[in-house]
Protein backbone atom coordinates (compact mmCIF):
# COMPACT_ATOMS: atom_id res chain seq x y z
CA UNK A 1 0.00 0.00 0.00
CA UNK A 2 1.29 3.43 -0.86
CA UNK A 3 1.45 5.84 2.06
CA UNK A 4 -0.74 8.96 1.81
CA UNK A 5 2.26 11.24 1.74
CA UNK A 6 4.33 9.58 -0.98
CA UNK A 7 4.07 11.61 -4.16
CA UNK A 8 4.84 10.41 -7.68
CA UNK A 9 8.58 10.61 -8.31
CA UNK A 10 9.63 10.44 -4.64
CA UNK A 11 12.60 8.05 -4.60
CA UNK A 12 15.70 7.19 -2.54
CA UNK A 13 19.08 6.74 -4.19
CA UNK A 14 21.44 4.89 -1.82
CA UNK A 15 25.01 6.20 -1.87
CA UNK A 16 27.22 8.59 0.00
CA UNK A 17 25.44 10.74 0.73
CA UNK A 18 22.01 9.27 0.20
CA UNK A 19 20.02 11.39 -2.28
CA UNK A 20 16.24 11.60 -2.18
CA UNK A 21 14.10 12.82 -5.09
CA UNK A 22 11.51 15.15 -3.57
CA UNK A 23 9.99 17.25 -6.37
CA UNK A 24 9.61 16.34 -10.05
CA UNK A 25 10.62 18.81 -12.75
CA UNK A 26 6.96 19.52 -13.52
CA UNK A 27 6.21 20.21 -9.85
CA UNK A 28 9.15 22.58 -9.63
CA UNK A 29 8.17 24.51 -12.75
CA UNK A 30 4.64 24.67 -11.40
CA UNK A 31 5.97 25.96 -8.07
CA UNK A 32 8.13 28.67 -9.60
CA UNK A 33 5.37 29.99 -11.87
CA UNK A 34 3.24 30.28 -8.74
CA UNK A 35 6.08 31.89 -6.80
CA UNK A 36 6.83 34.51 -9.45
CA UNK A 37 3.12 35.29 -9.80
CA UNK A 38 2.75 35.67 -6.05
CA UNK A 39 5.71 38.04 -5.81
CA UNK A 40 4.48 40.15 -8.73
CA UNK A 41 1.01 40.24 -7.20
CA UNK A 42 2.39 41.31 -3.84
CA UNK A 43 4.45 44.09 -5.41
CA UNK A 44 1.66 45.42 -7.63
CA UNK A 45 -0.94 44.99 -4.90
CA UNK A 46 1.12 46.73 -2.23
CA UNK A 47 1.69 49.60 -4.68
CA UNK A 48 -2.05 50.27 -4.63
CA UNK A 49 -2.42 49.43 -0.93
CA UNK A 50 -0.29 52.11 0.68
CA UNK A 51 0.71 55.48 -0.83
CA UNK A 52 4.29 55.07 0.40
CA UNK A 53 4.60 52.03 -1.88
CA UNK A 54 2.99 53.58 -4.96
CA UNK A 55 6.46 53.90 -6.51
CA UNK A 56 6.38 50.12 -7.05
CA UNK A 57 4.02 50.79 -9.97
CA UNK A 58 7.20 51.85 -11.80
CA UNK A 59 8.15 48.15 -12.00
CA UNK A 60 5.05 47.48 -14.07
CA UNK A 61 5.14 50.51 -16.35
CA UNK A 62 3.10 52.99 -14.33
CA UNK A 63 -0.14 53.17 -12.38
CA UNK A 64 -2.48 52.40 -15.27
CA UNK A 65 -0.43 49.37 -16.32
CA UNK A 66 -0.21 48.10 -12.73
CA UNK A 67 -3.97 48.41 -12.33
CA UNK A 68 -4.53 46.58 -15.60
CA UNK A 69 -2.04 43.73 -15.12
CA UNK A 70 -2.53 42.87 -11.43
CA UNK A 71 -5.80 40.93 -11.89
CA UNK A 72 -4.41 38.99 -14.86
CA UNK A 73 -1.42 37.86 -12.82
CA UNK A 74 -4.00 36.81 -10.24
CA UNK A 75 -5.67 34.57 -12.79
CA UNK A 76 -2.29 33.02 -13.67
CA UNK A 77 -1.58 32.44 -9.99
CA UNK A 78 -4.96 30.86 -9.42
CA UNK A 79 -4.54 28.24 -12.13
CA UNK A 80 -0.89 27.70 -11.32
CA UNK A 81 -1.71 27.16 -7.65
CA UNK A 82 -4.56 24.89 -8.66
CA UNK A 83 -1.88 22.70 -10.25
CA UNK A 84 0.09 22.65 -7.01
CA UNK A 85 -3.06 21.93 -5.06
CA UNK A 86 -3.87 18.90 -7.18
CA UNK A 87 -0.30 17.64 -6.76
CA UNK A 88 0.08 18.22 -3.05
CA UNK A 89 -3.32 18.09 -1.32
CA UNK A 90 -3.22 14.39 -0.41
CA UNK A 91 0.19 14.58 1.25
CA UNK A 92 -1.04 17.63 3.17
CA UNK A 93 -3.97 15.89 4.83
CA UNK A 94 -3.85 16.43 8.57
CA UNK A 95 -2.84 13.49 10.72
CA UNK A 96 -2.87 13.05 14.49
CA UNK A 97 0.87 13.53 14.93
CA UNK A 98 0.62 16.92 13.19
CA UNK A 99 -1.24 18.27 16.19
CA UNK A 100 1.47 16.92 18.49
CA UNK A 101 4.14 18.53 16.30
CA UNK A 102 2.32 21.85 16.29
CA UNK A 103 1.84 21.78 20.07
CA UNK A 104 5.64 21.60 20.42
CA UNK A 105 6.29 24.70 18.36
CA UNK A 106 8.92 25.80 20.89
CA UNK A 107 10.99 22.69 20.06
CA UNK A 108 10.39 23.29 16.35
CA UNK A 109 11.69 26.84 16.53
CA UNK A 110 14.70 25.86 18.65
CA UNK A 111 15.55 23.06 16.18
CA UNK A 112 15.07 20.21 18.70
CA UNK A 113 13.87 17.79 16.04
CA UNK A 114 14.61 14.86 18.37
CA UNK A 115 11.76 15.93 20.66
CA UNK A 116 9.22 15.91 17.82
CA UNK A 117 7.23 13.02 16.37
CA UNK A 118 8.59 11.60 13.12
CA UNK A 119 7.23 13.60 10.20
CA UNK A 120 5.94 12.43 6.80
CA UNK A 121 6.54 14.33 3.57
CA UNK A 122 5.18 17.53 5.10
CA UNK A 123 5.28 18.73 8.68
CA UNK A 124 2.39 20.50 10.35
CA UNK A 125 3.89 23.91 9.61
CA UNK A 126 4.09 23.17 5.92
CA UNK A 127 0.53 21.87 6.00
CA UNK A 128 -0.69 25.05 7.69
CA UNK A 129 1.07 27.08 4.99
CA UNK A 130 -0.47 24.89 2.27
CA UNK A 131 -4.03 25.12 3.53
CA UNK A 132 -3.74 28.83 4.40
CA UNK A 133 -2.49 29.57 0.89
CA UNK A 134 -5.32 27.49 -0.61
CA UNK A 135 -8.00 29.25 1.41
CA UNK A 136 -6.54 32.73 0.96
CA UNK A 137 -6.14 32.32 -2.80
CA UNK A 138 -9.81 31.35 -3.09
CA UNK A 139 -10.76 34.42 -1.06
CA UNK A 140 -8.45 36.66 -3.09
CA UNK A 141 -9.65 35.50 -6.50
CA UNK A 142 -13.32 35.72 -5.46
CA UNK A 143 -13.03 39.22 -4.01
CA UNK A 144 -10.68 40.17 -6.84
CA UNK A 145 -13.34 39.50 -9.43
CA UNK A 146 -15.78 41.73 -7.51
CA UNK A 147 -13.35 44.68 -7.73
CA UNK A 148 -12.15 43.95 -11.29
CA UNK A 149 -14.31 46.84 -12.43
CA UNK A 150 -13.28 46.95 -16.07
CA UNK A 151 -14.92 43.59 -16.83
CA UNK A 152 -17.10 42.76 -13.85
CA UNK A 153 -18.04 46.15 -12.41
CA UNK A 154 -21.68 45.93 -13.41
CA UNK A 155 -22.43 42.67 -11.58
CA UNK A 156 -22.11 43.89 -8.01
CA UNK A 157 -23.27 46.83 -5.94
CA UNK A 158 -20.92 49.48 -4.62
CA UNK A 159 -21.49 48.24 -1.08
CA UNK A 160 -20.48 44.71 -2.12
CA UNK A 161 -17.36 46.14 -3.78
CA UNK A 162 -16.46 47.99 -0.58
CA UNK A 163 -16.68 44.79 1.44
CA UNK A 164 -14.74 42.93 -1.25
CA UNK A 165 -11.89 45.43 -1.37
CA UNK A 166 -11.54 45.34 2.42
CA UNK A 167 -11.50 41.53 2.53
CA UNK A 168 -9.12 41.46 -0.44
CA UNK A 169 -6.62 43.72 1.29
CA UNK A 170 -6.77 41.84 4.61
CA UNK A 171 -6.41 38.48 2.83
CA UNK A 172 -3.49 39.88 0.81
CA UNK A 173 -1.65 41.05 3.93
CA UNK A 174 -2.28 37.64 5.51
CA UNK A 175 -0.98 35.71 2.50
CA UNK A 176 2.15 37.88 2.41
CA UNK A 177 2.74 36.99 6.07
CA UNK A 178 2.21 33.29 5.28
CA UNK A 179 4.62 33.67 2.38
CA UNK A 180 7.24 35.18 4.72
CA UNK A 181 6.91 32.13 7.00
CA UNK A 182 7.26 29.86 3.95
CA UNK A 183 10.36 31.60 2.61
CA UNK A 184 11.94 31.97 6.03
CA UNK A 185 11.51 28.27 6.79
CA UNK A 186 13.16 27.40 3.48
CA UNK A 187 16.12 29.65 4.27
CA UNK A 188 16.46 28.64 7.91
CA UNK A 189 16.27 24.88 7.36
CA UNK A 190 19.44 24.30 5.37
CA UNK A 191 19.18 21.92 2.45
CA UNK A 192 15.56 22.76 1.78
CA UNK A 193 15.90 25.13 -1.17
CA UNK A 194 17.65 22.42 -3.17
CA UNK A 195 14.39 20.49 -3.08
CA UNK A 196 12.70 23.18 -5.16
CA UNK A 197 15.67 24.05 -7.37
CA UNK A 198 17.25 20.67 -8.17
CA UNK A 199 14.37 18.54 -6.92
CA UNK A 200 16.59 16.61 -4.51
CA UNK A 201 17.51 16.57 -0.84
CA UNK A 202 20.13 14.60 1.03
CA UNK A 203 19.26 11.52 3.04
CA UNK A 204 20.41 13.31 6.18
CA UNK A 205 17.98 16.14 5.51
CA UNK A 206 15.15 13.66 5.08
CA UNK A 207 16.27 11.75 8.21
CA UNK A 208 16.33 14.95 10.28
CA UNK A 209 13.14 16.58 9.05
CA UNK A 210 10.92 13.97 7.38
CA UNK A 211 12.01 10.66 8.85
CA UNK A 212 8.65 8.92 8.47
CA UNK A 213 8.63 9.81 4.77
CA UNK A 214 12.21 8.50 4.38
CA UNK A 215 11.33 5.24 6.14
CA UNK A 216 8.29 4.81 3.90
CA UNK A 217 10.42 5.39 0.82
CA UNK A 218 13.20 2.95 1.76
CA UNK A 219 10.70 0.30 2.86
CA UNK A 220 9.26 0.38 -0.64
CA UNK A 221 5.92 2.00 0.09
CA UNK A 222 6.79 4.59 -2.49
CA UNK A 223 7.51 2.25 -5.35
CA UNK A 224 4.45 1.68 -7.42
CA UNK B 1 -34.44 94.41 -10.47
CA UNK B 2 -31.53 92.35 -11.73
CA UNK B 3 -31.00 88.96 -10.09
CA UNK B 4 -28.59 89.36 -7.22
CA UNK B 5 -26.36 86.41 -8.12
CA UNK B 6 -26.33 86.88 -11.89
CA UNK B 7 -23.10 85.49 -13.33
CA UNK B 8 -21.01 87.92 -15.29
CA UNK B 9 -20.19 87.41 -18.95
CA UNK B 10 -16.66 86.28 -19.78
CA UNK B 11 -14.10 89.02 -20.24
CA UNK B 12 -12.56 89.55 -23.66
CA UNK B 13 -8.98 90.10 -22.48
CA UNK B 14 -6.72 87.35 -21.19
CA UNK B 15 -6.89 86.88 -17.47
CA UNK B 16 -4.71 84.94 -15.13
CA UNK B 17 -5.93 81.76 -13.44
CA UNK B 18 -6.76 82.35 -9.80
CA UNK B 19 -6.67 78.65 -8.95
CA UNK B 20 -3.25 77.05 -8.86
CA UNK B 21 -1.28 74.19 -7.28
CA UNK B 22 -0.62 76.47 -4.33
CA UNK B 23 -4.30 76.43 -3.46
CA UNK B 24 -4.53 72.70 -2.79
CA UNK B 25 -5.57 71.64 0.68
CA UNK B 26 -5.65 67.90 -0.04
CA UNK B 27 -3.98 65.70 -2.64
CA UNK B 28 -4.78 61.99 -2.90
CA UNK B 29 -2.18 59.48 -1.63
CA UNK B 30 0.25 62.31 -0.90
CA UNK B 31 0.52 65.49 1.10
CA UNK B 32 0.63 69.15 0.18
CA UNK B 33 2.26 72.06 1.99
CA UNK B 34 -0.31 74.24 3.76
CA UNK B 35 -1.58 76.82 1.25
CA UNK B 36 -0.26 80.37 1.56
CA UNK B 37 -3.74 81.81 1.19
CA UNK B 38 -7.28 80.67 1.92
CA UNK B 39 -9.66 81.15 -0.99
CA UNK B 40 -13.23 82.10 -0.25
CA UNK B 41 -15.26 78.84 -0.17
CA UNK B 42 -17.63 78.68 -3.11
CA UNK B 43 -20.87 76.76 -3.59
CA UNK B 44 -23.42 75.88 -6.20
CA UNK B 45 -26.96 76.09 -4.93
CA UNK B 46 -29.56 74.04 -6.75
CA UNK B 47 -33.06 75.20 -5.92
CA UNK B 48 -35.16 72.16 -6.80
CA UNK B 49 -38.38 74.14 -6.30
CA UNK B 50 -37.43 76.37 -9.22
CA UNK B 51 -36.23 73.67 -11.60
CA UNK B 52 -38.36 73.16 -14.69
CA UNK B 53 -36.41 70.10 -15.91
CA UNK B 54 -35.34 71.66 -19.20
CA UNK B 55 -31.89 70.02 -19.15
CA UNK B 56 -30.18 73.22 -20.24
CA UNK B 57 -27.64 72.43 -17.51
CA UNK B 58 -26.93 69.01 -19.03
CA UNK B 59 -26.48 70.55 -22.46
CA UNK B 60 -24.27 73.34 -21.11
CA UNK B 61 -22.14 70.79 -19.25
CA UNK B 62 -21.54 68.73 -22.39
CA UNK B 63 -20.87 71.90 -24.34
CA UNK B 64 -18.38 73.48 -21.97
CA UNK B 65 -16.50 70.25 -21.24
CA UNK B 66 -16.49 69.32 -24.93
CA UNK B 67 -18.07 65.94 -24.25
CA UNK B 68 -20.52 64.01 -26.44
CA UNK B 69 -23.00 61.61 -24.89
CA UNK B 70 -23.65 58.81 -27.40
CA UNK B 71 -27.30 58.58 -28.42
CA UNK B 72 -28.97 56.05 -26.15
CA UNK B 73 -32.47 54.68 -25.71
CA UNK B 74 -35.72 56.03 -24.37
CA UNK B 75 -36.31 54.07 -21.20
CA UNK B 76 -39.82 55.38 -20.73
CA UNK B 77 -38.77 58.15 -18.37
CA UNK B 78 -37.49 61.68 -18.78
CA UNK B 79 -34.09 60.63 -17.45
CA UNK B 80 -31.72 60.75 -20.38
CA UNK B 81 -29.20 59.28 -20.12
CA UNK B 82 -30.50 57.01 -17.38
CA UNK B 83 -27.41 57.45 -15.23
CA UNK B 84 -24.26 59.52 -14.97
CA UNK B 85 -21.63 58.53 -17.53
CA UNK B 86 -18.02 59.55 -18.23
CA UNK B 87 -19.54 62.10 -20.65
CA UNK B 88 -22.65 63.18 -18.75
CA UNK B 89 -21.17 64.62 -15.59
CA UNK B 90 -24.59 65.84 -14.56
CA UNK B 91 -27.98 64.18 -15.10
CA UNK B 92 -31.50 65.32 -14.27
CA UNK B 93 -33.36 62.71 -12.24
CA UNK B 94 -37.16 62.90 -12.40
CA UNK B 95 -39.34 61.51 -9.65
CA UNK B 96 -43.15 61.53 -9.65
CA UNK B 97 -44.48 61.58 -6.12
CA UNK B 98 -47.99 61.88 -4.75
CA UNK B 99 -47.85 63.98 -1.63
CA UNK B 100 -50.09 62.13 0.85
CA UNK B 101 -50.92 65.36 2.70
CA UNK B 102 -52.24 67.24 -0.31
CA UNK B 103 -52.92 64.35 -2.71
CA UNK B 104 -51.06 66.41 -5.30
CA UNK B 105 -48.72 64.85 -7.82
CA UNK B 106 -45.33 66.47 -7.35
CA UNK B 107 -42.66 66.31 -9.98
CA UNK B 108 -39.36 66.27 -8.13
CA UNK B 109 -36.44 66.98 -10.43
CA UNK B 110 -32.94 66.71 -9.04
CA UNK B 111 -29.83 67.65 -10.91
CA UNK B 112 -27.43 64.87 -9.91
CA UNK B 113 -23.66 65.20 -9.97
CA UNK B 114 -20.65 65.59 -7.73
CA UNK B 115 -21.51 67.26 -4.42
CA UNK B 116 -17.93 68.47 -3.79
CA UNK B 117 -17.85 67.19 -0.20
CA UNK B 118 -15.70 69.01 2.32
CA UNK B 119 -14.59 65.52 3.42
CA UNK B 120 -14.34 63.76 0.05
CA UNK B 121 -14.60 59.97 0.17
CA UNK B 122 -13.19 59.65 -3.36
CA UNK B 123 -10.01 61.42 -2.36
CA UNK B 124 -9.70 59.30 0.77
CA UNK B 125 -9.98 56.08 -1.22
CA UNK B 126 -7.72 57.09 -4.13
CA UNK B 127 -4.37 55.24 -4.25
CA UNK B 128 -2.78 57.35 -7.00
CA UNK B 129 -0.80 60.39 -5.82
CA UNK B 130 -2.39 63.58 -7.10
CA UNK B 131 -5.22 61.97 -9.07
CA UNK B 132 -7.79 63.72 -6.85
CA UNK B 133 -7.21 67.16 -5.40
CA UNK B 134 -9.16 69.55 -3.22
CA UNK B 135 -8.74 73.31 -3.43
CA UNK B 136 -9.12 75.68 -0.52
CA UNK B 137 -12.31 77.06 -2.11
CA UNK B 138 -13.88 73.62 -1.73
CA UNK B 139 -13.64 72.28 -5.28
CA UNK B 140 -12.77 68.57 -5.55
CA UNK B 141 -11.18 67.85 -8.91
CA UNK B 142 -9.92 64.77 -10.76
CA UNK B 143 -6.52 65.07 -12.45
CA UNK B 144 -6.72 62.66 -15.35
CA UNK B 145 -3.02 62.27 -16.07
CA UNK B 146 -2.52 60.88 -12.55
CA UNK B 147 -5.60 58.65 -12.54
CA UNK B 148 -4.97 54.90 -12.87
CA UNK B 149 -8.60 53.87 -13.40
CA UNK B 150 -8.83 51.54 -10.39
CA UNK B 151 -12.35 52.65 -9.41
CA UNK B 152 -11.50 53.12 -5.71
CA UNK B 153 -13.10 56.61 -5.88
CA UNK B 154 -16.41 54.94 -6.75
CA UNK B 155 -16.15 52.87 -3.56
CA UNK B 156 -15.22 55.94 -1.52
CA UNK B 157 -18.01 58.20 -2.80
CA UNK B 158 -21.14 58.33 -0.60
CA UNK B 159 -23.19 59.62 -3.56
CA UNK B 160 -22.22 57.12 -6.31
CA UNK B 161 -20.89 59.79 -8.66
CA UNK B 162 -17.59 58.95 -10.40
CA UNK B 163 -17.68 56.95 -13.63
CA UNK B 164 -14.72 55.26 -15.31
CA UNK B 165 -14.32 55.84 -19.03
CA UNK B 166 -13.80 52.72 -21.13
CA UNK B 167 -11.93 54.93 -23.59
CA UNK B 168 -9.08 56.28 -21.49
CA UNK B 169 -9.66 54.27 -18.28
CA UNK B 170 -9.81 57.29 -16.04
CA UNK B 171 -12.54 58.50 -13.70
CA UNK B 172 -14.84 61.39 -14.59
CA UNK B 173 -17.14 63.61 -12.57
CA UNK B 174 -18.31 67.21 -12.33
CA UNK B 175 -15.36 69.60 -11.88
CA UNK B 176 -17.65 72.38 -10.65
CA UNK B 177 -16.17 74.01 -13.76
CA UNK B 178 -12.93 74.61 -11.87
CA UNK B 179 -11.45 75.97 -15.11
CA UNK B 180 -14.20 78.60 -15.35
CA UNK B 181 -14.12 79.44 -11.66
CA UNK B 182 -10.34 79.90 -11.91
CA UNK B 183 -10.98 82.88 -14.17
CA UNK B 184 -13.86 84.37 -12.23
CA UNK B 185 -16.72 82.71 -14.06
CA UNK B 186 -19.44 80.50 -12.65
CA UNK B 187 -20.16 76.90 -13.65
CA UNK B 188 -21.58 76.38 -17.14
CA UNK B 189 -24.77 74.80 -15.78
CA UNK B 190 -25.46 77.81 -13.56
CA UNK B 191 -24.83 80.16 -16.46
CA UNK B 192 -27.28 78.25 -18.66
CA UNK B 193 -30.08 77.77 -16.15
CA UNK B 194 -33.05 79.87 -17.38
CA UNK B 195 -34.89 79.99 -14.03
CA UNK B 196 -31.97 80.68 -11.69
CA UNK B 197 -32.59 77.32 -10.11
CA UNK B 198 -28.81 76.88 -10.25
CA UNK B 199 -27.00 79.73 -8.55
CA UNK B 200 -23.30 80.08 -7.88
CA UNK B 201 -21.44 82.26 -5.39
CA UNK B 202 -19.55 82.07 -2.15
CA UNK B 203 -20.83 79.43 0.23
CA UNK B 204 -21.92 82.15 2.66
CA UNK B 205 -23.90 83.97 -0.04
CA UNK B 206 -25.50 80.73 -1.17
CA UNK B 207 -26.56 79.85 2.36
CA UNK B 208 -28.09 83.33 2.70
CA UNK B 209 -29.85 83.01 -0.63
CA UNK B 210 -31.08 79.53 0.36
CA UNK B 211 -32.47 80.90 3.61
CA UNK B 212 -34.59 83.45 1.74
CA UNK B 213 -35.80 80.76 -0.66
CA UNK B 214 -36.64 78.41 2.20
CA UNK B 215 -38.57 81.15 3.98
CA UNK B 216 -40.54 81.80 0.82
CA UNK B 217 -41.35 78.09 0.44
CA UNK B 218 -42.34 77.79 4.10
CA UNK B 219 -44.60 80.82 3.76
CA UNK B 220 -46.27 79.01 0.89
CA UNK B 221 -47.03 75.96 3.00
CA UNK B 222 -43.95 73.78 2.53
CA UNK B 223 -43.21 73.60 6.22
CA UNK B 224 -40.38 71.07 5.73
CA UNK B 225 -38.56 73.13 3.11
CA UNK B 226 -34.87 73.28 3.85
CA UNK B 227 -31.27 73.19 2.75
CA UNK B 228 -29.31 70.03 1.94
CA UNK B 229 -25.76 70.59 3.16
CA UNK B 230 -25.09 67.24 4.86
CA UNK B 231 -22.79 67.49 7.90
CA UNK B 232 -21.79 63.81 7.67
CA UNK B 233 -19.38 64.69 4.86
CA UNK B 234 -18.41 68.03 6.40
CA UNK B 235 -20.97 69.89 4.30
CA UNK B 236 -20.93 70.10 0.53
CA UNK B 237 -20.08 72.73 -2.03
CA UNK B 238 -23.11 71.76 -4.08
CA UNK B 239 -26.28 72.27 -2.04
CA UNK B 240 -29.96 71.75 -2.69
CA UNK B 241 -33.00 73.75 -1.63
CA UNK B 242 -35.79 71.21 -1.21
CA UNK B 243 -39.46 71.48 -0.46
CA UNK B 244 -39.19 68.21 1.47
CA UNK B 245 -35.82 68.49 3.15
CA UNK B 246 -37.02 66.04 5.80
CA UNK B 247 -37.19 63.34 3.12
CA UNK B 248 -34.22 63.76 0.75
CA UNK B 249 -34.60 60.10 -0.32
CA UNK B 250 -37.69 61.19 -2.29
CA UNK B 251 -35.38 62.97 -4.70
CA UNK B 252 -34.17 59.90 -6.60
CA UNK B 253 -32.63 58.36 -3.51
CA UNK B 254 -30.49 61.22 -2.23
CA UNK B 255 -29.03 59.87 1.05
CA UNK B 256 -30.45 61.45 4.20
CA UNK B 257 -27.22 61.37 6.17
CA UNK B 258 -24.37 60.61 3.77
CA UNK B 259 -20.96 59.85 5.18
CA UNK B 260 -17.91 57.96 4.02
CA UNK B 261 -18.70 54.26 4.43
CA UNK B 262 -17.27 52.75 7.61
CA UNK B 263 -15.91 49.92 5.50
CA UNK B 264 -13.93 52.43 3.44
CA UNK B 265 -12.72 54.12 6.65
CA UNK B 266 -11.58 50.73 7.95
CA UNK B 267 -9.87 49.84 4.69
CA UNK B 268 -8.10 53.17 4.30
CA UNK B 269 -7.50 53.57 8.03
CA UNK B 270 -6.39 50.84 10.40
CA UNK B 271 -6.03 48.13 7.71
CA UNK B 272 -3.50 50.18 5.77
CA UNK B 273 -1.23 50.73 8.76
CA UNK B 274 -1.80 47.44 10.57
CA UNK B 275 -1.19 45.59 7.30
CA UNK B 276 2.23 47.09 6.73
CA UNK B 277 3.06 46.68 10.42
CA UNK B 278 2.14 42.98 10.27
CA UNK B 279 4.35 42.39 7.24
CA UNK B 280 7.22 44.29 8.84
CA UNK B 281 6.82 42.41 12.13
CA UNK B 282 6.89 39.02 10.41
CA UNK B 283 10.07 39.97 8.59
CA UNK B 284 11.67 41.25 11.80
CA UNK B 285 10.76 38.05 13.66
CA UNK B 286 12.48 36.08 10.92
CA UNK B 287 15.67 38.11 11.21
CA UNK B 288 15.74 37.93 15.00
CA UNK B 289 15.04 34.19 15.00
CA UNK B 290 17.92 33.57 12.62
CA UNK B 291 20.28 35.77 14.63
CA UNK B 292 19.39 34.03 17.89
CA UNK B 293 19.14 30.42 16.70
CA UNK B 294 21.35 30.27 13.64
CA UNK B 295 20.74 27.96 10.74
CA UNK B 296 19.04 24.60 11.16
CA UNK B 297 21.76 22.34 9.78
CA UNK B 298 21.80 18.64 9.03
CA UNK B 299 24.59 16.88 11.00
CA UNK B 300 27.04 14.33 9.54
CA UNK B 301 25.58 11.77 11.97
CA UNK B 302 22.18 12.24 10.39
CA UNK B 303 23.62 11.67 6.93
CA UNK B 304 25.22 8.49 8.31
CA UNK B 305 21.94 7.28 9.84
CA UNK B 306 20.19 7.83 6.51
CA UNK B 307 22.90 5.88 4.75
CA UNK B 308 22.54 2.97 7.18
CA UNK B 309 18.78 3.00 6.74
CA UNK B 310 19.02 3.02 2.93
CA UNK B 311 21.62 0.21 2.92
CA UNK B 312 19.69 -1.97 5.35
CA UNK B 313 16.64 -1.94 3.11
CA UNK B 314 18.31 -2.28 -0.25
Amino acid sequence: MTAYDIEPGDKVHPGDPVIVDRYSTAARINHWITAISLILLALSGLALFHPSLFFLTGLFGGGQATRAIHPWIGVVLFFSFLGLFIRFWRANLWVRTDSVWLSRLRDVLSAHEERLPEVGKYNAGQKVVFWSMSLLIIILIATGFVIWDIYFGQYTTIEQKRVAVLIHSIAAVTIICVWIVHVYAAIWVKGTINAMTRGQVTGGWAWRHHRKWLRELVSGKGSS
Amino acid sequence: MAFEYELSNPPTENIESKLGPGDLVRRSASSVPPPQRQLEPVAKLIDISKCIGCKACQAACLEWNDLRQPIGYNHGTYDNPLDLTPQSLTVMRYTEWVNPETNNLEWLIRKDGCMHCADPGCLKACPAPGAIVQYSNGIVDFVHENCIGCGYCIKGCPFNIPRISKVDNTAYKCTLCSDRIAVGQGPACAKACPTHAIVFGTKEEMKKHAASRIKDLQDRGYKNAGLYDPPGVGGTHVMYVMRHADMPELYAGLPKNPRISRIVELWKGVTKYAGLAAIGTMTAIGFVHYLVNGANNVTPEEEERAKQLAERQS
